[in-house]
């Protein structure tokens, strides 16, 4: 079977981050492949740079050197407005805490990225139904996120990530503040988006249970990947 | 649409916070502009002043007479219409509190030459008819319940004595900017009173009322007086009725600084209040801005956010603050309308308003949005859960 083409590459990634006087190294020399419509876990103890990998790979982190490649695109050489653009096409967010605007309903937390498109309401109003469909939050959508559970709560954050049809979605520790059927239900849906849309998914889990729903394991001890590196060159 | 629903909704996230912030807003918009009113109302004398008119007075000091010989040389002069003139009386009604404006006035020329105090044609009859008539602003005359026909008695400070008039007419104003709280009476009562009890001081003016025949005139005018008196026992000061007017309100200058220094602290003790809450306001959202980042949204439209709340808070205490400032201006006429005849909000200072306000909630934003751009999306993710 034919290989699907690499949508990202990191090559010799290094990060650290200052304490005061202090230097603290979190990335050393990290050099990972993904390919298109895979599902990767990142997995490792805390502080061995899983986040900050992920973070780097979905553009709201800056590499102390190295390069990171998106669909072809480097972008640890673009600027913060540069990389803004991108995120909002590119990117889907799926956080631990969920993140949706508090004062916002379940609907208007998904409309949001789409303000940053040029489409007209009508537009954005059938993208928002078809995401709310996707997973399956419909009779849900006038609700605010104090009156939504955990579960439902991360699905409005997947359904806001899917909304402006990214490449990738990055998912950093998604089920960790769910209990075990809701969190399966966001798994589910997760493996539901790589196999039937295709989405490229990076997920950053403690969580073995969820790490197993991947197709790819990825491992991190102190900043250095255990596993295999990339082999496939641009 | 939903951008801006999320900024009024952000703006009363914290209801009492937003309620106490646009609450000290409000009540400084609302000083602001009482404290412009107050001032304007002290120029609101000068506003009504006619630029067709002059006033001669003794060039040592307006407390020196002129003498009343200088009515016929002065309508001599080229470009002057009309001559009128009067002495400031100082009377007192009943009591020293009830103060009001009150001046002998030769009757004649004077209603001629101030058009804007309106009087009925029966009621100016009888006022000019009679020598002991005076006639009293609508406003005064209401205050002290006087019709027309009734007997009041000023003691005299200036000219001592108690005085007798007769209210034969009640004057109102062509436009509100007229003060219709004056008391003028017949310098010719006040002359002759003066020629038995004390000779010294009779015909005397305090000064001349000059109409011109055309405003472009009354520079030439006001020289050819001047010129026309000069190095006599008495030489006179001519100037048109607006500076005459305003070196009354100079006599008051410190005051009105001082109002108009107290007037724009006030805006920055309501920048310092707005400035405070939307610092504390973006700290604790420091991590949805970081979420806003993250989905794309850039640092002007994360600063827009945060101006636009701040600008929605100061436009809505600003507005409170100008619809509260037409009664309050209404209850300040009617306790202190003696003092301050003219006392009415005037667009500009709500415009002034409008415009600090705007400005205010503009600059309270600017450190929170430094802040909230500069953060590092990794830092602002991080301060939540």
């Amino acid at each position: 079977m034919e290989e699907k083409p690499i949508i990202v590459h990191a090559e010799h990634v290094k990060k650290s981050y200052h304490r005061g006087q202090h230097i603290i190294p979190v990335l050393e020399d990290i050099t990972l492949c993904i390919r298109e419509g895979q599902f990767l876990a990142l997995m490792g103890p805390s502080g061995s740079g899983k986040s900050t990998l992920l973070n780097l790979i979905a553009g709201i982190d800056r590499v102390d050197s190295g390069a990171i490649r998106v669909g072809g695109i480097d972008i640890t050489v673009l600027s913060e407005t540069e990389l803004a653009v991108w995120r909002a096409t590119h990117v889907g967010f799926i956080f631990q805490f969920y993140n949706l605007i508090p004062v916002l309903t379940a609907y208007e937390n998904i409309e949001l990225p789409l303000h940053l498109m040029r489409l007209t309401a009508k537009e954005r109003r059938l993208h928002v139904e078809t995401a709310l469909q996707v997973v399956n939050l419909s009779d849900r959508m006038d609700h605010y996120p104090a009156q939504l559970s955990g579960g439902e709560q991360q699905r409005v954050a997947i359904a806001r990530a899917l909304i402006t049809d990214p490449a990738i979605l990055v998912a950093d520790e998604p089920t960790g503040d769910l209990d075990r059927q809701s969190a399966e239900d966001v798994l589910n849906l997760m493996a539901r988006l790589n196999e039937e849309s295709g989405k490229t998914i990076i997920m950053v889990t403690h969580d073995p249970r969820a790490a197993q729903r991947a197709q790819t394991l990825r491992h991190l001890e102190k900043g250095v990947l255990t596993d295999a590196d990339c082999q496939a060159p641009f | 649409m939903l951008i801006v629903r999320l900024l009024f909704k952000n703006a009363f996230r914290h209801k009492f916070r937003a309620f106490l912030t646009i609450l000290s807003i409000t009540i400084a918009i609302l000083a602001f502009v009482m404290l412009r009113t107050v001032i304007g109302a002290w120029y609101a004398g000068v506003d009504a002043s006619s630029a067709s008119r002059l006033v001669s007075r003794n060039a040592v000091s307006i407390i020196f007479p002129l003498p009343l010989s200088y009515k016929d040389r002065i309508r001599q002069v080229e470009g002057v219409r009309l001559v009128s003139y009067g002495n400031w009386f100082g009377g007192i009604y009943i009591d020293e509190k009830n103060f009001f404006a009150n001046f002998a006035v030769e009757p004649g020329s004077y209603l001629e030459l101030y058009p804007e105090y309106v009087l009925s044609p029966r009621e100016r009859e009888a006022f000019l008819k009679d020598r002991k008539a005076f006639a009293a602003g609508r406003k005064l005359a209401a205050k002290y319940g006087w019709k027309i026909g009734d007997m009041v008695t000023l003691r005299g400070t200036i000219y001592p004595g108690n005085w007798d008039f007769v209210l034969r007419a009640i004057y109102r104003g062509k436009t509100d900017s007229v003060d219709e709280t004056q008391f003028f009476f017949h310098w010719d009562y006040l002359n002759e009173t003066m020629k038995k009890t004390a000779p010294s001081r009779a015909d005397e003016v305090g000064f001349y009322m000059i109409g011109v025949d055309h405003p472009d005139l009354s520079s030439a005018v006001t020289t050819a007086i001047d010129r026309t008196f000069k190095n006599s026992w008495a030489e006179t000061l001519t100037e048109t009725e607006k500076a005459f007017q305003q070196g009354f309100i100079a006599m008051s200058g410190a005051i009105i600084t001082a109002i108009e220094i107290v007037s724009f602290v006030v805006i920055f003790i309501m920048l310092a209040v707005v400035a405070n809450t939307m610092a504390m306001t973006t700290r604790e959202r420091i991590g949805e801005y970081a979420i806003l980042k993250t989905l794309g949204f850039g640092g002007w439209a994360i600063g827009g956010l945060i101006a636009g709340e701040s600008v929605i808070i100061s436009l809505c205490g600003c507005i409170t603050g100008i619809a509260l400032a037409f009664p309050a201006a209404a209850g300040f006429k009617k306790a202190l309308g003696m003092y301050f005849p003219i006392f009415s909000v005037e667009t500009p200072s709500l415009v002034m308003a409008l415009i600090a306000s705007l400005a205010v909630g503009i600059l309270a934003a600017i450190v929170p949005i430094r802040r909230a751009i500069a953060i590092r999306i990794a830092d602002g993710l991080r301060r939540i859960g």
